[in-house]
């Protein structure tokens, strides 16, 4: 990371780069010493790599949709895909006698090589389209990805692996099924571990904010704020943009392979449209562009669920009142005129000094 | 003879996407806003009319009556709290909202009706269950048939209204160009809430249509064909009212022959498949119009 | 469009505020339960816990198994004063992750022994952790094998679903004989797949013939007239729908609508066909299905059991309502028989209980009579065949 210092402060960039990796790592210094000292529910226990998953997720839906100003609809399909690859990865060598950290590594680059492939794929063709109509692609994208994994069966034995569009793999006795269809993966062995998740963070952080801040990086910006005049002074849109997309879905690939390999089963109909959509929420609500925003948003509104079960039937109905009224209270222009003329009051005389903007519009 | 049955099949259920579709495109036509509350509005809608034929024992036109006016009153609702703090914020943020809009209509029906399926009597079961043709080969049901009559006249009916009444025309004129309506006078305000009032209107008569043809009814009816028709209106042109028709009948068909002819299980990636393919050839959909970029 | 930092700033630490509010709430374990069925104070008391749908698509599953274990709860805690059951119930949406993230949740209200999950999917995800923890399970209704195969601490209430598929593919074979058979069954689904493969290479071993296989994905649950146009064309007499009885009648009423009149025969997840809202039983009139209650049973225990479930929640209970009674009593039943107490560990409740139900733990429910387990976890219990004649079931 470049230390850029003007004027005697930190670039906005790297200001936004140390708060990230700060709330990151002061989170999993606070977790783990609680953790050892035996003050953390079962429960939120069970909840941290899932966490992590969708820290990664929403940091690189951000890439996409903060950065690179593209609504992405069908996220959850390379998770679907990461996640799939990962187990299938991580079975193949359960024999081996590979430790599992090391067999965990090997799933979250193999998922995010499938991933990332996928995302070049469907790139191409997705980023010739604009606004809405992208938007509409890349659920479709999504919808396909889950439908496929509908029919996809796999399996090892010693014959090595096979895989199929038909359950009649022929396995041996001895051999097991890894992917069946719409059944999805059953019996993974879990080894996904808080620290893994952690340390994905990190890598998915360093990477996202070292896109932002490259000359790719602001060249994407330039785009998304105002395509034409990028064009105008020779910068390749698609080329910056199509880079953006396929790193964004390596990474969603990554985060998959380290939340399937958090559960023993997995249905491909997770990683439905919902999903997408949820994944969505988390950045819309960090803040457009905003990093560490969605990594706040992320853990929020994955514990959030599960801080309200005591509201039973009420509980997803409260957590749509707070979506909607989030929602409402960050963007509305009435409410922000407001509390612009309440600060203006209280900060009277004050010298405001312009802070740096790292949202975009959409 | 297969071949004619899974077109009617496919016309039906086409019909119903085009409805729903309908009401998207006019909807986004005017704000620009993808609204993904409103497949959950069409729940609202045949929940309605199932309460007033079942626990009120209303006759069929009565609880179509009722379920429209009821979804007109939370279109504008909908609108007014939850989309119209949020306007000219981008249309991100509404999207949102709208999915927040959708998680709340889903477990408010939820808490109130129950989480068991309803059965919902077709309000063409007066007429009996189908017509045979060619000595009962073929079937049509009154559903099919009534459907896609409603389809067409609905369609015919909205391009007549936003073509030559006063307030069609004000719509038009506010999805054009917002500022400038404004400076003719038109008020944008209750225009926008008329559009939602229309558009929750016409979702109530799809929900009734649908459920007639489906007849389970849950609190999650409304969302897969929600995003169907969404598709469908993306794929006639988003905006364009013939063209969420059109889109919605070829989404049904295609459907339906996917799933006869190909395979049942890749049903949806084949409609899927076929929105992306016509998206890369004529990126505004089919009847789509070609906006122009301004420098 | 330039934004107010300001303000951001203010609702990023609001966010943040609110983390800490909930990390503090899940931290210090609230007891406020979702659904908890006390017990009284003082004596000694099991905690029963379970998760299923509450809410979504499923949650009539997850309503069914809570109303009728706490009929269960409710009758055991009026008979013994002594040894009282907790129970408490979570919601997890029929999904594999919530179903954990409820787990953990009853985990830190101190679970003892774990009654679910309901639906399938979960139940494999949960029962690898609780066979790390070591806490017995016995579901309802989670009816795959892979619920129990590895894990020797759960048990399944219900049928496995190739014991089901087999069982069907046999009364067919013996009592259609010659018939075609037609198929249509959810892809998606663990439940609905698992009956179909076995019962495919059962049907087919026994020289049947299935005329016509079609699916459909979760999804698309709105229209089924492709599948039976298909199984209409190739003439199959008897159509097979291994399917839960929302899906089945929407295709009763389509079959109906196109004039096709095949036999149409259920599996468990056919039954509550009959109790659902505004369902005209007119279709299903000769609807033969394959399942362990019949709520019209003239049985003592039933008819008891019905009137006070109707009295409560004023409807027909289903099997999965009698699969919760049924879980509960069997749980409690092999407790005692164990000799055990709730002060004992989870550890040694859990193998104590494995001791019992399978060293010839045998018990009489609303679901069979005579229930045992072997080994893997699977029930043994003979299935009924019943057949839908005036809106009843009917033994046959």
């Amino acid at each position: 990371m470049k230390m850029k210092i003007k004027n005697g402060k930190l670039s906005p960039y790297t200001k936004n780069s140390i708060i990230s990796y700060g709330i990151v790592i002061i989170a999993f210094v606070v977790v783990t010493v609680l953790n050892s000292m035996g003050a953390v529910s079962s429960s939120l226990q069970g909840q941290l790599v899932p966490i992590c998953a969708y820290i990664i997720m929403a940091v690189s839906l951000n890439l996409v949709v903060g950065i690179s100003g593209e609504l992405s609809l069908g996220h959850a399909g390379f998770m679907s895909a990461g996640a799939f690859m990962g187990i299938v990865v991580s079975g193949m060598l359960e024999s081996s006698g590979l430790p599992d950290g090391v067999r965990l590594a090997a799933a979250v680059i193999c998922g995010a090589i499938l991933a990332g492939i996928l995302g070049f794929l469907i790139g191409i063709p997705v980023l010739r389209l604009r606004g809405d109509y992208l938007a509409i692609v890349t659920l479709a994208f999504g919808e396909i990805i889950k439908n496929i994994m509908n029919i996809v069966y796999a399996g090892v034995d010693s014959n090595g692996f096979h895989l199929r569009t038909n359950p009649d793999l022929g396995l041996e006795e001895s051999g097991r099924m890894l992917l069946n269809g719409p059944m999805g993966a059953t019996a993974v062995q879990r080894i996904s571990t808080f620290t893994a998740g952690f340390i994905l963070v990190l890598i998915t952080l360093f990477i996202v904010q070292n896109i932002m801040n490259s000359r790719q990086g602001r060249a994407i910006m330039a785009c998304r704020d105002n395509r034409i005049a990028a064009e105008s002074i020779g910068l390749n849109v698609m080329r910056y943009k199509l880079m953006a997309f396929t790193v964004s879905a390596a990474l969603a690939g990554m985060g998959g392979a380290l939340f399937g390999l958090n559960y023993s089963t997995l249905l491909p109909i997770k990683f439905n449209f919902n999903t997408s959509v949820l994944i969505l929420v988390f950045v819309v609500l960090g803040g457009l562009g905003n990093i560490w925003g969605s990594i706040i948003a992320a853990t929020v509104l994955t514990i959030l669920p599960e801080a309200l079960r005591q509201f039973a039937d009420y509980r997803m109905l409260a957590y749509a009142i707070v979506l909607i009224l989030v929602m409402i209270f960050t963007y509305s222009p009435k409410i922000k005129m407001f509390t612009q003329g309440l600060r203006e009051k209280v900060f009277k005389g004050k010298n405001k000094t312009p802070e740096p903007e790292t949202e975009g519009g959409v | 003879m297969i071949f004619l049955t899974n077109l009617i099949n496919g016309l039906s259920l086409g019909s119903v996407y085009a409805i729903i579709a309908l009401g998207y495109t006019m909807v986004y036509g005017i704000s620009k806003m993808l609204n993904f509350a409103h497949g959950d509005v069409i729940m609202v809608g045949a929940y309605i009319s199932f309460c007033a034929t079942s626990y009120l024992n209303l006759p069929a036109w009565v609880s179509v009556i009722l379920a429209m006016i009821v979804c007109t009153a939370l279109g504008i609702l909908i609108e007014g709290l939850a989309y119209r703090p949020l306007r000219g914020t981008g249309s991100l943020a509404v999207l949102i909202t709208a999915i927040g809009v959708s998680y709340f209509l889903q477990n408010a029906a939820l808490i109130i009706w129950g989480s068991a399926p309803k059965v919902f009597t077709s309000v063409f079961s007066g007429f009996g269950s189908s017509i045979s043709l060619f000595g009962g080969e073929l079937t049509v049901t009154w559903e099919a048939l009534f459907t896609l009559v409603a389809a067409i006249i609905i369609m015919i009916g909205m391009t007549l209204f936003t073509g030559r009444t006063k307030v069609g025309k004000a719509m038009r004129a506010v999805s054009e160009d917002n500022g400038a309506a404004q400076l003719m006078g038109i008020n944008v305000n209750s225009t926008i809430s008329m559009t939602f009032a229309i558009g929750s209107a016409l979702a109530a008569i799809a929900g009734v249509l649908l459920c007639s043809s489906y007849p389970a009814l849950m609190p999650t009816t409304g969302a897969m064909p929600g995003i169907k028709a969404f598709t469908a209106a993306v794929f006639g042109g988003i905006g364009s009212i013939p063209g969420a028709m059109l889109g919605g009948i070829l989404i049904g068909v295609i459907e339906i022959f996917g799933r006869a002819y190909i395979s049942s299980e890749l049903s949806d990636a084949i409609v899927f498949g076929v929105l992306i393919i016509v998206l890369l050839v004529k990126p505004t959909g089919l009847l789509g119009k070609k906006i122009t970029e301004k420098v | 469009m330039k934004k107010n930092s300001y303000f951001k700033k203010f609702m990023v630490i609001a966010l943040a505020l609110a983390m800490v509010f909930t990390f503090a709430a899940c931290g210090g374990s609230s007891d406020s339960g979702s659904s908890d069925s006390g017990a009284a104070e003082g004596a000694a008391t099991i905690k029963i816990g379970c998760s299923g749908p509450l809410t979504g698509g499923a949650s009539i599953y997850g309503t069914a198994v809570k109303q009728g274990a706490e009929i269960a709860v409710a009758e055991i805690n009026e008979a013994n004063p002594d040894l009282q059951i907790e129970f408490k119930m979570e919601d997890d949406e029929a999904d594999g992750e919530k179903a954990v993230n409820a787990y953990n949740k009853l985990k830190d209200w101190g679970i003892q022994i774990m009654m679910g999950t309901v639906t399938t999917g979960s139940c494999i995800a949960t029962s690898a952790i609780t066979f790390e923890d070591r806490v017995f399970e016995l579901t309802p209704s989670a009816s795959s094998a892979d619920v129990t195969a590895g894990k020797d601490n759960v048990f399944q209430v219900c049928f496995t679903d190739p014991n089901q598929g087999i069982k069907a593919a046999d009364y067919i074979a013996e009592n259609m004989a010659g018939k075609k058979v037609g198929v249509i069954y959810n892809n998606s689904d663990p439940y609905s797949t698992g009956i179909f493969n076995a019962f495919k290479s059962e049907f087919e071993s026994k020289g049947g013939e299935i005329v016509a296989a079609e699916t459909y994905p979760d999804d698309t649950n709105a229209d089924y007239s492709a599948q039976l146009t298909s199984c209409k064309s190739a003439g199959a007499e008897v159509v097979l729908l291994p399917i839960y009885y929302t899906p089945a009648s929407v295709i009763m009423k389509q079959a109906k609508d196109m004039n096709y009149a095949p036999t149409f025969f259920g599996v468990d997840g056919m039954d509550g066909i009959l109790d659902m809202e505004g369902f005209d039983t007119a279709l299903a009139e000769g609807v033969m299905l394959m399942t362990p209650f019949n709520p019209w049973s003239t049985d003592e225990n039933v008819a008891s059991f019905v009137e006070k479930y109707q009295a409560a929640y004023n409807e027909v209970p289903n099997q999965f309502a009698a699969d919760g009674y049924d879980a509960i009593y069997a749980l409690y039943d092999a407790f005692k028989a164990a000799g055990l107490t709730p002060d004992q560990a989870n550890e040694e409740i859990c193998d104590a209980m494995i001791g019992q139900f399978t060293g010839g733990f045998s018990y009489d429910g609303l679901t069979g009579t005579g229930m045992t387990w072997n080994e893997k976890g699977e029930v043994n219990k003979t299935p009924v065949i019943c057949v839908i004649e005036g809106g009843i079931y009917v033994d046959k």
